[in-house]
């Protein structure tokens, strides 16, 4: 990869700015319903992508045709457009020369992973529902790049994941596991299976309960998804450039308790370990004890906003909608008393935040949320997978799903939260760009808006 | 080595490996697109990818293997990968997979192009989104964007079948939208639609769309909703624009009639359906002037081909005809399983993906009103336009949608404009609630149809006309 991307520069030639990124996935996903795998599918392609600057005017280009005559048709295609185009005046230079800080997780067995490793795992998922219905996923993936541009920056890294994420169901009721990883060997799908065939089972027949205001448990998945929407609308920098995030540096806009992080080089990070301009990933703090200390940037929208330096986080194509973290973190909580046993339909790591909850809502995960404004950060969704009713502490009630609209940054203001599990979750994003690492968490109030009829 | 020779090499290079049945698409496609903002080019994407996707059955057991090489060494392994995938399968074996018979043979289609859209100058597309844009911002938009993109895909299909099929499909489409920021919350107006309007066609399309000649309203608009009222909570009579009629149908029923859907094949993210294969032919799923059609026939409509991605032939099909659900998108496996005799909406999303059951248009045939007239009928009610948020539960049931805007009707003529609209209800209620139908359709494109896993982005069209719906919730806030 690296030779390509030498190649691509030399054809480029001299007296241009350009940066070349050649990358190689291998993604495998096995994919069950009704308990049989019924999609098994494998892709291997590497692409290559090149943006030039010259005579003031940036284009950018991709191809999977790797050949001399493909490469030099992406080179040729490219200089051309970037000759019609008008001038860029705030074209930021390409990324200097500097070190990565780090190498990101790599698992060779993870990588090489066959199609009855990703089998095997469905077979011990569906074998631990004792014979309920089972679908999801074993999905597999490697990743390698090689980034060079004509300033000298020369970087490459590479990284793999195993991710599991699938339900158990009976009578209409869905029980949910879903996990990441970097290690194929930290997947057993016999104790994935155990756990949603639990979940599922303490899901049925659930009762309707009126929409309101309800203080909530959240577990990891459903704190996941505020993780996305905090990541592609509150701390993205085109976001926060425009005014359209509700992001203020140095402002306490969380409860204390929150403290939030990217970091593509730790344990729970997925990606390369630079991003698209060659900007070597490190780990940056988004929110600390509350209050919000950074945005992701890209180097267009550092300079953008004024004495700012790139965190590492462009993305291809991000031109248009910006820098996003794709490794977000919400930090545990402190370890509080003694272990709290609630029974199967609570993990583990939620059950001491259950515990304290005088009378509100378990909810395992959240579904089909969009933002209805993007400054307030106010969404809607559903919950799915799972709602219990919780009196004194217990799990009393199964409860159908309801729609929720809510701002996020809201249910999570100043004294808004109540409580931060001690352990987090990593769990991968439906489309494989992202991993999101949270624990659960208890907040005063959550809007649910909505019923299952209506 | 022609494309098809290696479509041939990998299908019979699966049969070789054991497969009982194989397919293969190689695909080649070129995609451009540009955004502007503010009055200066924001970005340029021109990719080009070409690949082989190799589809092989063992036993019950599919399996799938992709490649960007379409050299014959690369077409064979890919076949061999895509067999042995498919064995491993059996690990977790399903009932035997039959596939419903299409007619095999050769066949070749285009879509319809005036103006090649590749071809048209960049500096040309260039100035018109950075006209617009720039117009938007004379006119108070704190953020001006336009976009284009350009779709231009090749695909040579063969099957074991004696499938032997070339298709090329053009499809293009552009927007602009216009954003105002106030102190805790922003409005945005779009034109024809947010991300913009898309078809199989040339830059005709984009031509006839004039997005020039709305930039300034659609700031305009943008501006003044920062301080209209808010839409009124409560239940009230709702008249939909034809573009959010357009989602109303692809959400809730477009997607509740996949056929994977209703066999759970996709329970586990995208969703079931509220649907059940029993009450096809009987249910009541809307009123009687509620006529759905699976149409992949419409020319210069987005979901629009000639063959889908198993070689069946495009054929227009009712899904629902005067308010009784009558069909579904399927594919060859999934009509079997269902006890279908039809099969022709399976596509995949580039060659590196598995092809799946896909909306083609599904579409509301006109009703007998115009817009006026149902504003004119309407005492007491909300008219709303434009698409700003959508949600569905995973039965395809319960939706809320976010509108750009709205505006009150009282006694038969449009009254304030509203801001924040929403709207929420149950699929069936909703659709059965339906009591005046415009006859003005337009076959809308929605070009990020999101569906599977690996995850696929779907193109897919759904002619629509403006409708008026009884006893709906609106003004659901945060």
């Amino acid at each position: 990869m690296e030779d390509i991307a030498r190649r691509v520069l030399e054809m480029v030639g001299p007296g241009v700015e350009a940066e070349v990124f050649v990358g190689h996935t291998a993604l495998a996903l096995t994919r069950f319903a009704n308990s049989f795998i019924h999609q098994n599918v494998a892709d291997a392609t590497t692409s290559v992508r090149l943006r030039l600057h010259a005579d003031g005017r940036t284009a950018s280009g991709s191809t999977t045709v790797t050949t001399d005559e493909g490469l030099a048709g992406l080179v040729r295609r490219t200089r051309d457009a970037a000759r019609l185009l008008p001038p860029d005046p705030g074209w930021p230079g390409l990324a200097p020369p500097a070190p990565l800080a780090g190498e990101g997780n790599w698992d060779q067995a993870t990588a090489q992973a066959a199609p009855d490793a990703r089998a095997d795992r469905v077979r011990a998922f569906v074998d631990a529902a004792g014979g309920l219905e089972t679908a999801g996923y074993c999905r597999t993936m490697h990743a390698a790049g090689a980034f060079a541009n004509s300033a000298g920056q020369s970087v490459s890294g590479r990284t793999a994941e195993v991710a599991m994420d699938a339900i158990v169901r009976v009578g209409g009721a869905d029980g949910l596991a879903r996990l990441a990883s970097g290690r194929l060997s930290e997947v057993d799908g016999a104790v994935l299976g155990a756990r949603a065939a639990a979940k599922a089972r303490a899901s049925t027949g659930a009762v309707e309960l009126p929409p309101g205001r309800y203080e909530v448990v959240l577990e990891a998945p459903a704190v996941a998804d505020l993780l996305q929407n905090f990541a592609l609308y509150g701390f993205n920098g085109k976001s926060y450039n425009e005014r359209r995030s509700f992001a203020e540096p140095g402002a306490e806009q969380f409860d204390k308790a929150i403290t939030l992080a990217d970091d593509t080089l730790g344990p729970t990070g997925l990606g390369l370990p630079f991003d698209a301009e060659g900007t070597p990933k490190r780990r940056v703090t988004l929110v600390s004890s509350g209050v919000t200390e950074a945005v992701a940037h890209d180097r267009r929208t550092a300079a953008e906003a004024g004495g700012a330096e790139s965190t590492g986080h462009a993305v291809p194509g991000g031109g248009t909608f910006g820098a996003t973290p794709a490794s977000m973190r919400l930090e545990p909580g402190p370890v509080t008393g003694e272990p709290v046993e609630l029974g199967a339909v609570v993990d583990p790591a939620a059950a001491p935040l259950v515990a304290a909850v005088e009378r509100g809502l378990l909810v395992t995960d959240l579904w089909y949320t969009r933002v209805l404004d993007p400054k307030s950060l106010v969404v809607t969704g559903l919950t799915r997978n799972g709602v219990w009713l919780i009196e004194d502490g217990e799990i009393t009630t199964p409860v159908r799903n309801f729609r929720f609209t809510q701002s996020y940054p809201q249910a999570l203001a100043p004294g808004a939260v109540l409580g931060v599990g001690a352990e987090v979750t990593t769990v991968p994003d439906g489309w494989g760009a992202a991993w999101r690492t949270a624990p659960a968490i208890h907040l005063a109030s959550w809007n649910f808006t909505g019923g299952a009829s209506g | 080595m022609t494309h098809f020779d290696a479509a041939t090499a990998a299908v019979q290079a699966a049969l070789d490996a054991g497969a009982r049945y194989a397919d293969a698409r190689v695909m080649h496609r070129r995609y451009e697109a540009m955004s502007a903002r503010n009055g200066d080019i924001e970005e340029l994407s021109q990719s080009e990818d070409a690949g082989i996707g190799v589809r092989a059955l063992v036993g019950s057991g599919w399996g799938f293997y992709a490649v960007p090489d379409l050299s014959d060494a690369a077409a064979r392994a890919a076949g061999g990968r895509a067999a042995k995938t498919a064995a491993a399968s059996a690990r977790v074996p399903g009932p035997a997979a039959d596939l419903v018979p299409v007619g095999a043979g050769a066949g070749s289609w285009a879509s319809a192009c005036q103006i090649d859209p590749l071809a048209v100058p960049l500096s040309d597309k260039g100035d018109l989104l950075v006209h617009a844009t720039k117009t938007m911002r004379e006119h108070g938009a704190d953020v001006a964007e336009g976009l284009y993109q350009i779709w231009d895909t090749e695909k040579w299909f063969v099957s074991s079948e004696g499938h032997r099929i070339d298709q090329h499909i053009r499809e293009c489409g552009a927007g602009i939208s216009s954003t105002a920021i106030g102190e805790g919350e922003v409005q945005r107006r779009s034109y024809p639609a947010h991300r913009g309007q898309y078809g199989t066609s040339g830059w005709e399309l984009v031509q006839e769309l004039d997005i020039g000649a709305h930039a300034a309203r659609v700031a305009d608009e943008s501006r003044a909703l920062l301080t209209a009222p808010l839409c009124p909570a409560g239940e009230t009579t709702l008249i939909l624009g034809g573009e959010q009629m357009a989602l109303q149908i692809h959400e809730s029923v477009g997607h509740a009639i996949e056929l994977d859907r209703i066999l759970g094949w996709e329970a586990a993210f995208a969703g079931t359906s509220w649907l059940d294969l029993d009450q096809l032919g009987s249910l009541h799923y809307g009123s009687e002037l509620m006529n759905i059609t699976i149409d992949p026939t419409i020319p210069g409509a987005l979901g629009s081909f000639g063959f889908d991605d198993e070689g069946t032939p495009a054929a227009r099909r009712d899904a629902v005809r005067e308010g009784r659900w009558v069909g579904v998108l399927a594919g060859r496996d999934s009509a079997t399983v269902a006890g279908l005799d039809y099969a022709g909406s399976v596509r995949a999303d580039g060659w590196s993906r598995l092809p799946m059951v896909r909306m083609t248009n599904v579409g509301l045939e006109p009703g007998p009103h115009t817009l006026a007239e149902i504003v004119a009928a309407t005492d007491d009610g909300i008219f709303m336009e434009t698409n700003r948020s959508w949600s569905i539960d995973d039965r395809r049931l319960n939706f809320q949608f976010g509108t750009e805007i709205a505006y009150e009707i009282r006694n038969g003529r449009q009254g304030r404009m509203l801001r924040n609209p929403t709207y929420t209800g149950i699929g069936p209620v909703f659709w059965r609630s339906m009591d005046m139908l415009s006859s003005e359709s337009i076959a809308w494109g929605t070009p990020n149809c999101g569906k599977g896993q690996p995850g696929q982005i779907g193109h897919t069209g759904h002619p629509a006309a403006p409708a008026r719906f009884q006893n709906v919730r609106v003004g659901v806030r945060g």
